[in-house]
């Protein structure tokens, strides 16, 4: 999990029937994020009530993003940041929540979920700043598993 | 002995280390916290064993935290100042428990903090939402 929203779909099995994926519960951000929520709401409404199919396990996996090494290390210096600044250790943390940005660049949970805590601002220009640097250089913010944008 | 903090799987454990720029673990520790244990054949988990150097891992005090976490393949970084350690899951394990998509069970509180687990709606299709108020 990279960024939010994000949902998941798991059926009465307790198996993944649609993967990690970008998805609004309504159009009240469209403008800005420039995805319309009417098709996963529509798909998701169809898969509840029996009418249409998630995907197959096939389809599943190929959309899947799978953790890499780098993520994996970003995630245990997060979890040495966490530590570190709960027990008031907010100096020798911040390097470690520098690294795992660095390490995973593309994962906002670990950069945007940190900020507070290192006295930045997740809803103003410090999040800008780091949001423009990324899609800047040619990534998107959201990444859905297939075309959402609002026309 | 100096004790360090090993933030491991969702735990906090203490463990004593001769050294805290150059960790060791007891085999007894490896075995009871990560469930690994030390083998001629190598580092055996059920009936899988990882060959592993055993000249880099074992020392005198006990086996080489670092060598250990590279041969597991799980990231592991530390804060010596604070005697603290995280040793993350292997990408390798985490993307075969993916790929085999059970979803993972976890249980977290709601806002009166009732226990709630993934687990508990079996039978039932789940839309799992992760947001943030930032």
């Amino acid at each position: 999990m990279i960024n939010v929203p994000t949902i998941l779909w798991i059926d009465e099995e307790g198996r993944i029937a649609r993967p990690n994926d970008v998805a609004f519960g309504s159009n009240d951000f469209k403008e800005m994020t420039g995805i319309d929520s009417e098709l996963h709401l529509e798909r998701l409404r169809a898969w509840v009530r029996g009418e249409g199919p998630a995907m197959t396990p096939e389809e599943t996996r190929a959309v899947q993003t799978l953790p890499t090494a780098a993520e994996q290390e970003a995630r245990a210096e997060f979890t040495l940041a966490w530590w570190l600044s709960q027990r008031g250790h907010a100096e020798d943390a911040e390097s470690h929540y520098v690294r795992a940005g660095e390490l995973a660049p593309h994962d906002f949970t670990i950069r945007r979920g940190s900020m507070l805590i290192r006295g930045l601002d997740p809803m103003g220009e410090d999040f800008m700043k780091i949001v423009n640097e990324w899609t800047e250089a040619g990534n998107a913010f959201y990444r859905p598993i297939e075309p959402v944008s609002a026309s | 002995m100096p004790t360090l903090t090993l933030l491991h799987d969702g735990r906090v454990d203490e463990i004593s280390v001769a050294d805290l720029a150059r960790p060791t673990i007891s085999p007894e520790q490896v075995e009871s916290l990560l469930g690994w244990e030390l083998k001629p054949e190598g580092l055996c988990k059920g009936y899988m064993c990882i060959p592993v150097d055993q000249d880099d891992l074992v020392r005198e005090d006990g086996l080489d935290l670092r060598v250990l976490a590279d041969a597991l393949q799980r990231p592991l970084v530390t804060e010596e100042k604070h005697a603290v350690a995280s040793l993350g899951a292997s990408h390798h394990d985490r993307a075969e428990a993916l790929d085999s998509l059970d979803a993972p069970d976890f249980t977290l509180p709601d806002l009166a903090g009732n226990l709630h687990s993934l687990s508990d709606e079996r039978g039932k299709k789940v839309l799992l939402v992760a947001y943030a108020s930032w």
